[in-house]
């Protein structure tokens, strides 16, 4: 065997051997697991771009932007009017509020009256804000009347559960 | 899992879980690689010194792949969120592990004197012992927590398992220096190996119990945490096991590691930094006070200081009636000569080592034939596996798989220390193995289960956390009652 070939193999192999350290620090680095904190301002900004393009965007973010395509009438945050929780608002981005006791809801609510999950909001396929009531003990009313199915809010209804009452704006 | 919390201002956050994917397919491909590897140096080997691609490379390389695929499958189907790298990066040490004793059985001067010829072939078959062995414990071994029961019978364990050396009879009598192995019909097994997971068992159920009084009930004193006399009952038996290993067993490597991973996972368990202070000075103690009556220990206290001079005393003969060992020198010469790039595969003398060159002294071989870059990957290599124990450590949600995940990658880098700082020079030699690199059943087999109970805590620890209970709020709602 010529030395060249044996040199090269030599350097080859000390190259393959520190190859694959570098690989395996490699997935160490994208092994990293656990929770993950967004600021909320950060999002929205960058939120805001996406919508201005969404006539390219993938269907799945035009869903998120669904707001957006809506028009005028689209509601951008939810208010909480009355209760211990008043001034509370939460941004409409296109996911699920969920509200009662539990600790896990978007929104806690510190109220007797409450149950532990007691009702969730919700945009449909169009974008369109649905109440649905989770079996609650006391129901949840929009405007005067108890809720019996998932049902579309009209914008700044009041919803009210328990002593709290929330409502949509824009 | 995503909740946002409210509050009249909008300086909100929103706390999300990223995903714990199962990370089973890096593994293999991370394990594909670790097997090409080996298959390249052993053609390298052989294309060194016969000139020719080794008869053996097919047969080889598949049952090292094989081996390793078995092993992936058991921990896909039996620990489908463990850790992507501790396998591949195991798989990787034991194939080059098996290259160099291979490449040491092509050597004439090993043949002659016994020491070489059909060793790689008993390796690979122990490598394929321990990878049985890990299996066993991914399939028995459903959750870590069930070895908490066995604490004081793994205390019992350890120590049968230490003192089985010294049963006449049954050690065996090949007076190397350290009574370490014990003879069953015609294998020589070394006890301590396993007595070290056994012991890391025993530690972490013992000091999982007492920790809380072992860290409060303590006295300050000159910036240090003074702990109460009786909490100081486990570690002074613990030294004078060690120290009792030491006297008569004379295995120095032995009786360090089993010390230090006590120390290790004392200081993990407590946190006070006393404990290290204490188990430095008491080790620095024991060693001082054993050395000083005990020829054995200082003879290699003396290699280490002078090698050149135990070499020439080995050379021309002494007439004190005490071994001298010549080994020091020349590993300490095998890795000058091997330089920064080393001579390459299978073009190195390390064979001149003699006797021991395929086991405590392998790292000399991969000093002169890969030089200081091979070295450094292998040593990073051994780090790796020890920083995946330490994660899996952290990661771990119960106290019990903590401390053993620190207690097992605690005991394997002081073992990598003691071999690699021994034959490097920097700390007197002890006679113990590189893990998964050198020639020995026991080392490898039980360095296997060692990765599989690792794995098995990984495994538990990076599964995704179940859901919390429906209903966390005690309270009950009141109901409206229309009045």
């Amino acid at each position: 065997m010529s030395e060249l070939t044996l040199t090269v193999m030599r350097l080859g192999f000390l190259a393959v051997l520190w190859l694959f350290v570098i690989v395996a620090v490699q997935v160490i680095r994208s092994d990293l697991f656990g929770t993950r904190v967004t600021q909320r301002g950060s999002r929205r900004e960058a939120a805001r771009p996406q919508q201005a393009q969404r006539q390219q965007a993938p269907p799945q973010q035009r869903q998120q932007s669904a707001g957006g395509r809506r028009g005028r009438n689209a509601p951008t945050k939810l208010v909480v009017s009355e209760g211990t929780l008043t001034g509370t608002t939460v941004a409409l981005q296109g996911q699920t509020i969920t509200l009662g006791r539990a600790h896990d809801s978007t929104i806690v609510l510190d109220d007797d009256y409450a149950s532990s999950r007691h009702a969730r909001i919700y945009p449909d396929r169009d974008g369109q804000w649905i109440v649905e009531d989770l079996g609650s003990t006391n129901g949840t009313y929009l405007d005067r009347s108890r809720l019996t199915t998932p049902t579309p809010i009209p914008l700044g209804a009041p919803i009210r559960i328990g002593k709290t009452v929330i409502e949509l704006r824009k | 899992m995503s909740s946002t919390t409210n509050s009249p201002t909008h300086h909100t956050s929103t706390i999300g879980s990223i995903g714990t994917p199962s990370r089973r397919n890096t593994e293999l491909a991370l394990l594909v690689f670790a097997v090409v590897i080996p298959v390249f140096a052993y053609a390298n080997v052989g294309l060194a010194i016969n000139d020719e691609l080794p008869a053996g490379l097919l047969g080889y390389g598949l049952g090292l792949g094989l081996l390793a695929g078995v092993g992936h499958l058991a921990v896909r189907k039996f620990a489908p969120y463990a850790d992507p790298l501790l396998l591949p990066l195991a798989t990787l040490l034991n194939g080059l592990g098996l290259v160099a004793i291979w490449r040491l059985d092509q050597s004439k001067l090993l043949q002659q004197i016994g020491q070489a010829g059909g060793k790689a072939t008993n390796q690979l078959i122990y490598t394929a012992l321990g990878i049985a062995l890990f299996i066993a414990v991914l399939v028995f071994l459903k959750d870590h927590r069930t070895l908490q029961r066995y604490t004081y019978i793994s205390m019992v364990g350890a120590l049968f398992l230490l003192l089985l050396p010294l049963v006449p009879g049954l050690g065996a009598d090949i007076t190397y220096g350290a009574k370490i192995w014990i003879q069953v019909g015609s294998f020589t097994i070394q006890p301590g190996e396993f007595a070290k997971i056994v012991l890391a068992v025993f530690f972490a159920g013992y000091l999982m119990v007492k920790r809380d009084a072992l860290a409060l009930a303590s006295r300050r004193f000159m910036g240090l945490y003074l702990p109460r006399g009786r909490d100081l009952g486990p570690i002074i038996v613990v030294w004078m096991i060690s120290i009792l290993i030491l006297v008569f067993e004379t295995d120095l490597g032995t009786s360090l590691l089993f010390f230090g991973m006590f120390i290790i996972m004392l200081y993990v368990a407590t946190e006070r930094t006393s404990w290290i202070v204490f188990g430095l000075l008491m080790s620095a103690a024991g060693a001082v006070g054993v050395a000083s009556f005990e020829p054995h220990v200082q003879t290699r206290v003396q290699a280490w200081l002078d090698p050149m001079h135990e070499y020439l005393l080995s050379r021309n003969g002494s007439n004190d009636g005490i071994v001298h060992s010549e080994q020091a020198m020349q590993a300490l010469w095998a890795f000058g000569s091997g330089g920064t790039l080393g001579t390459g595969w299978g073009q190195g003398h390390s064979e001149l080592i003699r006797f021991a060159a395929n086991s405590d002294f392998i790292l000399a071989t991969f000093g002169e034939e890969l030089g200081l870059a091979g070295v450094m990957a292998i040593l990073l290599i051994y780090g790796l596996i020890v920083e995946r124990g330490i994660r899996t450590s952290l990661a771990a949600r119960d106290p019990f798989g903590k401390l053993l995940a620190v207690g097992l990658s605690g005991a394997f880098a002081l073992q990598v220390f003691v071999v690699a700082g021994g034959v490097m020079g920097l700390i007197p030699l002890t006679g113990m193995t590189m893990p998964f690199l050198a020639y020995g059943g026991s080392s490898v087999i039980a360095n296997w289960a060692l990765i599989g109970i690792l794995i098995r805590i990984s495994d538990t620890a990076r599964r995704p956390a179940p859901a919390p209970a429906p209903n966390p709020d005690a309270e009950m709602t009141q109901v409206v009652r229309p009045s």
